[in-house]
């Protein structure tokens, strides 16, 4: 069956709807920091009356990628709930999880030991079929929202608070 | 992170499931945007036209479907390879004139519902699926072929069946028609 495809396609066609009707009308240059929803530091260049609908269209997108995340993580079989670990539930996200939902594992995780993990995806499905390199970077963050809502959701479904941002440094590679 | 990576079935279920979920979650977010009923289901069909534009795309792609001489044959293709194909279910086709140019899609089974119960309070319009018609008639389209697809019963609004009635508007031009559905 081909639900990556379809999905795909639903969630593209999303975020060009979503980001139109919840943007303001204005200049369009995207809030200018290479972040998901994280005013992250020095933004370059962006306008300001812009930003605060586009911030709004991202936390719709991650809003809704956040139900389904929790929706997704209580149909998870029953084993896979029982980790003792936070490092054990980080590497269920990145086998398991983004097999089942991208068809294929996350290419690398680094830690600090202290809470904050760096998950690494070199071709994003999501993305790979926009554009490779730096074309396009300033539109990448309204494609990872929804995703990192995704991981947001799942994670509290299975007993963990956390708050995910997403970095595109240049297509398809993100983190 | 070396290990086979195996199709579990559960992978499979979860990928079945992303996708209704995530159908679900755009349905409620619209409806908070818009009050009215026709304003969801106008904005969900154009959602799915511009989905079927690309979409039929990457069922040409995947399919190898032979050139098509008649509306109904067109139909019995998006029933039984097309659907199957990206919902895994089979709507079975009937016609419903005699110039063969109105056809219902009859879906006993609807995986895009499989987690509604019921429509919420106050939106007994609303075409839950209005997304698939879109589709359709996107697709329809990129090959040259117009057509008016809506539902005609819908199960989560008590009826027996979920009914997609597809009419095909302009005479099939053979030469228009190259290989395609």
């Amino acid at each position: 069956m081909a639900d990556a495809a379809l999905f795909e396609f639903l969630h593209t066609e999303m975020v060009a709807e979503l980001w139109a009707h919840h943007s303001d009308p204005g200049p369009g240059v995207s809030a200018g920091s290479r972040g998901g929803e994280e005013a992250r530091a020095a933004p370059l260049g962006s306008a300001g009356g812009g930003s605060t609908g586009q911030k709004m269209s991202l936390s719709v997108l991650e809003g809704m990628g956040f139900r389904v995340g929790q929706a997704l993580g209580e149909r998870l079989p029953q084993e896979t709930l029982a980790f003792r670990e936070e490092l054990d539930v980080l590497k269920f996200l990145c086998k398991d999880l983004w097999v089942a939902v991208f068809q294929k594992q996350m290419d690398s995780l680094r830690t600090n030991h202290q809470g904050t993990y760096v998950l690494q995806d070199n071709s994003f499905p999501l993305l790979i079929r926009m554009a490779s390199g730096l074309q396009y970077l300033e539109e990448a963050p309204k494609f990872l929202a929804f995703t990192c809502g995704l991981l947001r959701g799942t994670l509290s479904t299975l007993g963990i608070k956390s708050l995910v941002t997403a970095s595109v440094a240049s297509l398809p590679t993100c983190e | 992170m070396s290990r086979p990576v195996l199709r579990r079935p559960e992978y499979h279920k979860i990928n079945k499931d992303l996708f209704v979920l995530t159908y679900g979650a755009l349905v409620a977010q619209l409806c908070k945007d818009y009050e009215k009923d026709e304003d969801v289901n106008k904005y969900l069909d154009k959602m799915g036209y511009g989905i079927g534009t690309r979409l039929v795309e990457d069922f040409l792609a995947r399919s190898c479907v032979r050139r098509c001489h008649s509306y109904s044959e067109i139909t019995d293709i998006i029933a039984q390879v097309a659907f199957k194909m990206y919902l895994g279910i089979t709507p079975s086709v009937t016609c419903n004139n005699s110039s063969r140019t109105e056809f219902s899609l009859i879906l006993d089974k609807n995986p895009l519902v499989e987690f509604v119960e019921e429509l919420p309070a106050g939106r007994s319009s609303l075409c839950y699926c209005n997304l698939l018609c879109g589709i359709i008639r996107g697709a329809l389209e990129m090959v040259h072929l117009a057509a008016d697809v809506t539902f005609l019963q819908d199960r989560l609004k008590g009826d027996r069946v979920t009914e997609i009635g597809i009419t095909f508007l302009k005479k099939l031009d053979e030469k228009k028609c190259r290989r395609r559905k």
